[in-house]
This record gives structure tokens, C-alpha cells and sequence, in this order.
């Protein structure tokens, strides 16, 4: 990037999660049989007429005021016409210059502090089909046309060009996505579609204010990916600069396994989409009342709820962070910490051994084994000196793997804490036994031998003697020897 | 006015394949329809709001409810193409 | 054989006193069929053995002593722009040679309450685009009254189908004056009414913003009586207003008197034939002989319509018909890309005037001309509504003649568009404007009937019955029929 800036902006496509389609009364739900979830209107049939449903607007209303926008008072919607099979009419119903919300913004992290990043636009459309290919685009013989997605409510919500680098770019999609979900209108599940990401890159001297020539990139599938695209990309385009070449404004797709941005070869038209004012859908005028009602019904959002696990459970930034990527894992923590008042330590336990298991088997927190109460159990048992910290991971696992109860788990396996000196002496005394050397080393002043002979006991045990129990007996029985 | 380029490009963007002496009479009777709609530029329309719906509604919803989809089988039967439960069509590119 | 010439409202009060049954009725219109169709060619096809089926529940319901809604019985034909679930429906158009709708379009479902008995489906140009209903991709239809002559368009096939007692009653569609010259140039009664009165779902799109459904009827209360039926709003168009309808049997009084009518001067200047011309002279006599009030006026917008229609309507069209691609329905012409799938089966599909139209409305939603074009004729249309809301501060209707001439000759105007669309000179403007408007026979230009035009403010069709019923009472024509 010697000498070079980069210049990004997103366009983002939101699947809303109601229940019926943007236009007609056919479910919207994901996963169907092919062709199963039509009507005559999103098929497009000669004669029929699309009716807006009332929940999209509203959730577009909230997405907009959840990302800072300003809501139109009025605002209609327009036809986008383009051919493509996976597109019934052959044009989308679209919003153009009058979009619902527009001048926007979110803030990220990044490694010299908080970026503002502003929101241009955030507008509602109907999805398209999907098209099912054989091996790929270009060689297949034909293409199976699959319509359950066709009108499926989006929206696209579009930034300013004010992102300089791949990862204030994952900041950003990953903050939006934040967003939208703690507002519940979608899932923003990239791998079922329902959060689409393209991206506008382009390069520049750096320290110019003048735009170079940009090249959009499409087909990203995840965070990671966005922010591999946009860095070969950027190298690319600096590479042509420095040859001498010129950059041709285009769109091209990111090859995942060949981790390359490759050029979709240039239509033999240039677009002209020929919008125009979607006659069969009057206008919408916004009420201020509408929105204010609808802000009432916004939830905490991502950056308020961060403040406040700082602020009120003294959480370290970086914690308050992750219990709030989504709004489900922060329920999670708080449920627990409501039930176990030691916010750190339920912090520690939600960011390390839950989210470990949940990653490994690609479980959502919402279906996670182990209930928030139940963890609460835990700690308790372990705060109690029922259980010591370590078996703790170990009663954590199984809960995790069984949906028991820690009591159930402890009694079962019998993990109770070891906690009477007396069933601890014997064998302590056959450790410093058989440990001459290290109990030599000890009494020399080498403090590290007394955690290895802790250790031997812990063995002995199976872990379950009580650790603080155990080094205090050690001690004595060394002492004692000595007299 | 309308060349015959135009014509080539309209045909294009709307998809139709049009013999050379279709876009011959086109470009000719788009020529004349087009001059003849240049009569609207003696209106001074600077300050006129357009009229895209002749009905001052606003705001017409449906309630969010999903109600009966149609059988695939009555729209795919009598599809040009068709595999399975899908709509079939030759290659896009 | 008289049967298939009297009126619905005549003919419901026979079935209700029993002197006819509906299966007597419906075969009475299929007998006419069978004598006139093929010089006629009013339909695109005829649904007999369903239609006597329908007849033969409303006999069985009367039997049994069920209170039959003011329809019931009575044989309509149905333009094929309007969607008859399980009917093949192909707006008279190749392109969607067996499309076979799965659903019935609003006015279908409410005319079945009525249990309509329906005949058939009627020709027209293809998708409406036209004035004669030689576009259509498959046959002409002859004018009743004279078989060399066009019986206009669009919705040629339902106004030729009742002026030759081939149906009762018949939908149709205006968009630019398809239901209104066609009744004109068959000398029967046409109602385009206001934008919104009537549901569009189920109406194949031409220009979704001007497009309306509407009755064509053999006289004034018929018309009354199928709108009544077809009327009112309708959830699945959002477009539909949202108001109760009077019923509009309530206005057919024959009383015009205090009546204050305007006749534009624009519509009675240069174009216009002298026989056209005649008659609307003497329709004006007859209403001031009725005391009406008739007095000329000035709508100066209304000299753009013609320009302004000729761009609006082909962009909104150029995008309706981009969904007759060969993917999901009608025809395909097959080609190893979709691509050229998609031009082949557009180019082989659609006839010359679909393709002009569409190329016009391609090129003027287009980049770099959408403002010179389609934005300008949208603040045109805006000063054209304007000009019909301050005529109408000042008169309660506007009268004209509903076309410059009358039925012109088959083949006359096809190679020449702007002669064709200049036939549409009068009833274009009020399809801009979205008001109500309706045609009814005014007298004869030798053998060719001849009608005017009233046209009223918003959602005044009562007004409109009003000033209709009032010239049809005292025209005297009502006894007239073609020759065939």
C-alpha cells in the first residue's frame, strides 16, 4: 500500500424476517421445496398486483433509526427493469430517489479509536430467485430456476466511501450486522443469504481527495473473505497503477479457493436499469408519530449495551465487546449474572469454555446445552468449595454434552472437592515420600517444587483434593519433618 | 433524432431481435412519433409536479399473514421447460 | 333469436317470472353465435358447454326458490385481457398461446357471485395496444353494422360480441379509449370508469396508470347494473379506492334539467368528420330540449394528450410486458442462451405494433431521456388533470364525440400509427386525467351508429348515468339493430 489510500464503501442486502413476502401473502421463510412457497403475484403472472406488507415498512423504519438515518416523510417505490430469469416481471420492484431513510452512520473500532462511518441510503426491495447451475455459471448446459426467494423483503443499506482499508471494512459490515440483529428484523446469516455484502474499492494517492476508478466486488460469503477480497483487490489495483495500466470500472467475483478477485466479463450492455415510478404502488407518507412510536420500540442497541456492561458490571472493553456482537449472547451473560453477581468471572466463562464448545459444534447460544442458570449453578459450586476451578471445566463439558444439571454431574462422577485434611493426609505423606529431592529443593527456598508436589496430590486425587487445602497440609507435613 | 444505432440499443435493453427492415420502418416511425411528442416542449413545465397516480392514496398495506400458495404443479405443467420442481432455461452465458 | 337483443335488466325480470329459463337464454346466444360468429369474429373462443352448465345452476337455484342477484343468467363475454382461472387467456397475443391463469380476477369472482353465465373470451388488440382490433395476433373482428369495417379497439371483440347479440353484457378495457371507440363504432354503450373505481387485479397490465375495466352494454341501465357489480374496493390492488359505491340503478332518472354541460372547443375543431360532427349537434339539441345547460368551454391542455399518451403508455408498457420472456408460461422459442431465447421469443411473440410500442416506451425510459420524455409527459399529464378539475368547478359534465369518425374501413389506418392513434383523439385525455367517462350511441352517420362522449369528475359515474340515460330515452335509437 506504499504511497497508496484505498477507498471503500459497502452496499449491504438485509433479508427481513417477517412472515409473508414484501408483496404478496407467500411465506417468506427459508428452506422450502422448491418452487413450494409462489403465488400468482410473486411468480408474476399476467394480471396480478403487488400490496406492500405493512412490517416491512416498520422494519425498515427501525433499521433506519438503529443506524442513525433520517426517515423520509414521504417516500415511494419504483421499477428497476433489467432481464434475468431468476426475475419473474423482469424488473424489481425497488426504491430510487426517494428512498425510506437516508444520511446515516455507525461507529467502528479501530487501532487508532472510534471511526464514524456514514450511511448513505437504506432502502426496501423484493428479492429475486435462485438459480441452481451445474458446476458453475459458465459451463453449465442450463440453469433450474427455484422462485421461493423471489420476493423475499431486503433491505439494502448503502455506505459512504469512508472505509480505508479491508479491516475498517469487516468492522463495519460486522457492526452493521450488530446492528440489524439486536433489532431483530433479520438473522443476518451470511451463509443462508439473508446478509449479503458487495463491496466499491477503489485506490488513491494517499492524502489526494480525488476518487480513482472503482471496481465492485461481489460473491463474498463471509466476514473473512470480505476482508481477503478487498486486500488482494486493493494490491491489485495498485499493481496495474504502478505498471502503468489503468483501472477498468467493473464488477468482479471473489474466487475463495483461489483467494483472487476475478473480472465477470463485461455485459454486452451497459446497465441502464430505465427506473420509473412503480405505478401500481401509491406513495408512502411517514408520519412523525409512526417513527416515534417505532423508536419506542427499539431495543438497546449494540454500542448502549457496551457502555453499560463497562459501566455497571465493570467489565474491560474488550469483554463488554464481545458479550455484545449479538444480542443473544449478551441476554446469555446477563441472565447468568443476574442468578451470579461476579460479572468478570461469568464474562471469563461466556468468551472461553461456552463459546469454545458452541464454536466446536456450531451450536447457536440460543440452543446452547448448558441454560444460563445452570452456569450459574456452577460457579456457585465452585465458589462453595464444592468443586475446585479446574474439575469445574471438566463438569462444564459434560453439562455441555448432556444437558444435566452441574449437581447431577458432580454427584455422578464424583467430583465433589476433596475438603477434609484428614482424607488428605495420607496422601500428602506418601507425595513428600516419594518426592525426597523435590521436597529438598523446597526447603531450600525453591518455591516452584511445592507446586509440583501440589500437583502430584492433585493426581492422586483425580483432582477433586482442594487445592488451597492440599499446599497448606504440604507445607505443614514439611515442616513437621523438620522437627 | 433517433438513429438507427438507437434503435439497435433499444432492441437490445428490451429484448427483441429485430430484422434489418424492422429497424429500418423503427427507426423512421420512432422518428416521427418522437418529433410529434416534441410539441410537449412548448409547455414551460419547470414548476409542474409530475403525475404518476391519478388517485391521492398513500400508505396502502396488507397485514403480514401467510396465506395458501399456489400447487407448483399448476404453473409448472404448462411451463415452456421445466425439470423436476424447477422452471428450466438454457445457458446465461 | 329476439332474446339475444334485449337487455340484462329485461331479460333477469323474465328469468325471475319464469318466462325464460337461463338455459333457454344462454342457448338463444349460443344459436346467434353459431349464425353470425364467422363473419363476426367477436371471440377468441366460446366456452358453451360451461356456460350452460352455469345456466343450468341459475335455473336450479331459481327452482328451488334462491333470490337471484340482478345478473344472474345473463350471458357475458369477457375480453381476453381479463383473467378467467382454468381459461386460456392470451390478451389476442402469441406470446401467451396457452397461458391458463390459476385465479380469477376480481371482477371474474364477483361477476360469479352474480352468476354471471359467461360466453367466452372476446378479441382485441393484442395487450390493448390499438384501435381497430386488427392487432390482434390471430384474426380481425368485423363491425356488426358493416363486415368491411373495423369495429375499434382495443376491446373490439366485446363491443362487435353485444352489438351482434353474440352476449348480453361484455367486459372490456380502456386505457386510452379502448372501451369507449369501440362502442362508439358499434353503436352500443361503453363506461371507462374512474381510475380506481374498478379492481385491476386480474386485468392483464398495458399502462398499469391508466388501465381500467369496464362494462360495454346494450343500453344505459345495463351498464348501471354491471358496474354495480363489478365495482368497489379491492384489497389485492392497491390502487383501488377505498370507497363505498352507490348503487348506480339510483341516477337512471331522464332528467338532465339545470344540467350544466361544457363542450370543449379543442374537441370540436379541425379532425373531426361532419357527420361526427352532426350528431353531437343534434345530442345537443336533445339536451337543451331537455333543459340542460350546454355551453363551450376550453381544456387547452388537452391538445397534448396525444403526445403525452404516446410516452406514458409504452414506458409503463415496455415494463408490464418484459415478463413475456418464455421463461415460466406462453411460448418460447428455443436457443441455446437465454439471451437469445428471450429475443426470439419476444420478436416471434409479439406483433409489430407490441414491438413499437415497446421500443417507444424502451426508448423513452432510457438513460439521458427520461426526463426530456417520460418526466416531461408526467407534468403534462399533470396540467391536463388540472385542466378537467377547473372545468369542472364550472360544469357538472363535459360532452364530446367519442371519436373523429365514424368505423373506418379494415386495413384503412395499419400502415400508418399516427392516423391509428389519432382515432383516440377524444378519450385519451380523460384516461390521463383518471376521470370517468362513457360512450352512448348519439345517432347515425348513414349506416354506422355513432356515439358521444360524456365525461365527469371523479367517481361521478351516477352523473354520467344520468345525462346517458336522459339522450338514450329521448335519441330514440334503442330499436336499432345491425343487419346481419
Amino acid at each position: 500500500m506504499k504511497g497508496y489510500e484505498a477507498v471503500i464503501g459497502l452496499e449491504i442486502h438485509v433479508e427481513l424476517k417477517t412472515a409473508s413476502k414484501i408483496f404478496c401473502s407467500s411465506s417468506a421463510h427459508f428452506g422450502a421445496e422448491p418452487n413450494a412457497n409462489i403465488c400468482p403475484v410473486c411468480l408474476g403472472l399476467p394480471g396480478v398486483l403487488p400490496v406492500l406488507n405493512k412490517r416491512v415498512v416498520e422494519y425498515g423504519i427501525r433499521a433506519a433509526l438503529a443506524l442513525n438515518c433520517e426517515v423520509a416523510r414521504f417516500s415511494k417505490f419504483d421499477r428497476k427493469n433489467y432481464y434475468y430469469p431468476d426475475l419473474p416481471k423482469n424488473y424489481q420492484i425497488s426504491q430510487y430517489d426517494l428512498p425510506l431513510a437516508q444520511h446515516g452512520y455507525l461507529e467502528i473500532d479501530t487501532g487508532n479509536g472510534r471511526k464514524r462511518i456514514g450511511i448513505t441510503r437504506v432502502h426496501m426491495e423484493e428479492d429475486a430467485g435462485k438459480l441452481v447451475h451445474q458446476g458453475t455459471v459458465t459451463t453449465t448446459p442450463y440453469s433450474l430456476v427455484d422462485y421461493n426467494r423471489t420476493g423475499v423483503p431486503l433491505l439494502e443499506i448503502v455506505s459512504e466511501p469512508d472505509m480505508r482499508s479491508p479491516e475498517e471494512a469487516r468492522a463495519y459490515a460486522e457492526k452493521l450486522r450488530s446492528i440489524i440483529q439486536f433489532t431483530g428484523i433479520s438473522d443476518c446469516k451470511m451463509e443462508e443469504g439473508s446478509l449479503r455484502v458487495d463491496a466499491n474499492v477503489s485506490v488513491r494517492p494517499a492524502g489526494s481527495q480525488g476518487f480513482g476508478v472503482k471496481t465492485e466486488i461481489k460473491n463474498v460469503n463471509s466476514f473473512r473473505a470480505l476482508a481477503r477480497a478487498l486486500a488482494y483487490e486493493i494490491e491489485r489495483q495498485i499493481s496495474v497503477l504502478e505498471e502503468g495500466g489503468r483501472i477498468v470500472q467493473e464488477t468482479r467475483t471473489w474466487d475463495e479457493g483461489k483467494g483472487v478477485t476475478l473480472s465477470l466479463r463485461s455485459k454486452e450492455e451497459a446497465h441502464d436499469y430505465r427506473y420509473f415510478p412503480e405505478p401500481d404502488l401509491p406513495p408512502l407518507v411517514i408520519s412523525r408519530e409512526w417513527v416515534e412510536e417505532i423508536r419506542r420500540t427499539l431495543p438497546e442497541l449494540p454500542d448502549a449495551r457496551r457502555e453499560r456492561y463497562m459501566k455497571e458490571y465493570g467489565l474491560p472493553a474488550y469483554d463488554a465487546g464481545v458479550l455484545t456482537t449479538t444480542r443473544e449472547i449478551g441476554d446469555y451473560f446477563e441472565s447468568c449474572v443476574r442468578l451470579y453477581p461476579r460479572p468478570k468471572t461469568v464474562s471469563n466463562w461466556v468468551m472461553g469454555e461456552l463459546a469454545r464448545l458452541l464454536n466446536a459444534t456450531n451450536t447457536e447460544i440460543t440452543a446452547s446445552p448448558v441454560k444460563p442458570e445452570q452456569l450459574a449453578t456452577l460457579l456457585k459450586l465452585i465458589d462453595d468449595g464444592t468443586i475446585s476451578g479446574k474439575i469445574a471445566k471438566t463438569v462444564f463439558e459434560e453439562m455441555f454434552n448432556t444437558g444435566k444439571d452441574p449437581q447431577a454431574v458432580v454427584e455422578e462422577q464424583g467430583l465433589v472437592q476433596i475438603t477434609d485434611a484428614a482424607a488428605l493426609k495420607a496422601v500428602v505423606e506418601k507425595v513428600i515420600a516419594a518426592n525426597p529431592k523435590v521436597v529438598a529443593d523446597f526447603k531450600q527456598g525453591k518455591d516452584k517444587a511445592l507446586g509440583f508436589l501440589v500437583g502430584q496430590v492433585m493426581k492422586e486425587t483425580r483432582g477433586k483434593a482442594n487445592p488451597q487445602l492440599v499446599n497448606r497440609l504440604l507445607k505443614e507435613s514439611i515442616a513437621n519433618s523438620d522437627n | 433524432m433517433i438513429t438507427r444505432e438507437d434503435v439497435e440499443h433499444v432492441a437490445l435493453l428490451a429484448r427483441l431481435e429485430l430484422s434489418e427492415e424492422e429497424k429500418q420502418v423503427y427507426t423512421e416511425q420512432l422518428g416521427k412519433i418522437l418529433e410529434y411528442a416534441s410539441v410537449l416542449n412548448e409547455l414551460d413545465t419547470e414548476d409542474v409536479p409530475p403525475l404518476a397516480h391519478v388517485l391521492p392514496l398513500q400508505n396502502i398495506f396488507r397485514a403480514d399473514e401467510v396465506k395458501a400458495h399456489l400447487d407448483p404443479e399448476t404453473v409448472l405443467k404448462h411451463a415452456p421447460d421445466r425439470e423436476g420442481k424447477h422452471f428450466r432455461v438454457p445457458r446465461l452465458v | 333469436m329476439d332474446l339475444c337483443f334485449l337487455p340484462a335488466h329485461e331479460l333477469g325480470r323474465l328469468l325471475r317470472e319464469k318466462k325464460v329459463s337461463a338455459v333457454e337464454l344462454a342457448g338463444a346466444v349460443y344459436s346467434r353465435i353459431d349464425a353470425v360468429e364467422s363473419r363476426v369474429k367477436a371471440y377468441l373462443l366460446t366456452l358453451k358447454e360451461e356456460a350452460l352448465n352455469q345456466a343450468r345452476a341459475v335455473d336450479a337455484a331459481l327452482a328451488s326458490g334462491e333470490e337471484l342477484l340482478p345478473l344472474a343468467g345473463i350471458p357475458l363475454a369477457v375480453k381476453d385481457n381479463i383473467c378467467l382461472r382454468g381459461v386460456e387467456t392470451t390478451c389476442a397475443s402469441k406470446i401467451l398461446k396457452g397461458f391458463i391463469p390459476p385465479y380469477d380476477a376480481t371482477v371474474i369472482e364477483r361477476l360469479k357471485e352474480q352468476r354471471v353465465v359467461f360466453t367466452g373470451k372476446t378479441n382485441m388488440d393484442e395487450f390493448a395496444m390499438g384501435s381497430s382490433t386488427e392487432n390482434s395476433g390471430f384474426y380481425p373482428t368485423a363491425n356488426p353494422w358493416d363486415l368491411e369495417r373495423v369495429p375499434g379497439g382495443s376491446s373490439g371483440g366485446s363491443a362487435a360480441a353485444v352489438a351482434a347479440g353474440e352476449a348480453v353484457l361484455a367486459l372490456g378495457s380502456d386505457t386510452g379509449g379502448s372501451i369507449r371507440q369501440p362502442a362508439s363504432f358499434c353503436g352500443v354503450v361503453g363506461l371507462k370508469p374512474t381510475y380506481g373505481l374498478v379492481s385491476r387485479y386480474g386485468l392483464v397490465a398495458f399502462a398499469s396508470s391508466l388501465d381500467q375495466i369496464g362494462p360495454i352494454t346494450r343500453d344505459v341501465r345495463d351498464c348501471a347494473l354491471l358496474l354495480n357489480a363489478i365495482a368497489g374496493h379491492d384489497p389485492r390492488d392497491s390502487t383501488s379506492a377505498p370507497q363505498e359505491v352507490p348503487d348506480y340503478t339510483e341516477f337512471l332518472v331522464p332528467d338532465v334539467r339545470g344540467f350544466r354541460i361544457g363542450i370543449p372547443r379543442e374537441y370540436v375543431g379541425e379532425g373531426i368528420a361532419p357527420e361526427v360532427r352532426a350528431v353531437l349537434n343534434r345530442v345537443v339539441e336533445l339536451l337543451e330540449g331537455m333543459g340542460a345547460e350546454v355551453e363551450e368551454t376550453s381544456l387547452p391542455h388537452v391538445r397534448y394528450s396525444l403526445p403525452a399518451y404516446y410516452l406514458i403508455a409504452p414506458a409503463e408498457a415496455s415494463s408490464n410486458l418484459a415478463r413475456y420472456d418464455g421463461v415460466r408460461y406462453g411460448l418460447r422459442v428455443p436457443a441455446e442462451d437465454v439471451v437469445t431465447m428471450y429475443k426470439r421469443t419476444r420478436s416471434q411473440g409479439f406483433g409489430a405494433e407490441v414491438k413499437r410500442r415497446i421500443m417507444l416506451g424502451t426508448y423513452a425510459l432510457s438513460a439521458g431521456y427520461y426526463d426530456a420524455y417520460y418526466l416531461k409527459a408526467l407534468k403534462v399529464r399533470t396540467l391536463i388533470r388540472r385542466d378537467f378539475d377547473e372545468a369542472f368547478k364550472r360544469f357538472d359534465l363535459i360532452l364530446s364525440p367519442t371519436a373523429p369518425t365514424p368505423a373506418f374501413k379494415i386495413g384503412e389506418k395499419v400502415a400508418d400509427p399516427l392516423a391509428m392513434y389519432l382515432s383516440d383523439i377524444f378519450t385519451l385525455a380523460v384516461n390521463l386525467a383518471g376521470v370517468p367517462a362513457i360512450s352512448v350511441p348519439g345517432g347515425f352517420a348513414g349506416h354506422l351508429p355513432v356515439g358521444v362522449q360524456f365525461i365527469g369528475p371523479p367517481f361521478a359515474e351516477g352523473q354520467l348515468f344520468r345525462a346517458a340515460y336522459a339522450l338514450e330515452q329521448e335519441a330514440g335509437l334503442a330499436a336499432k339493430r345491425p343487419a346481419l
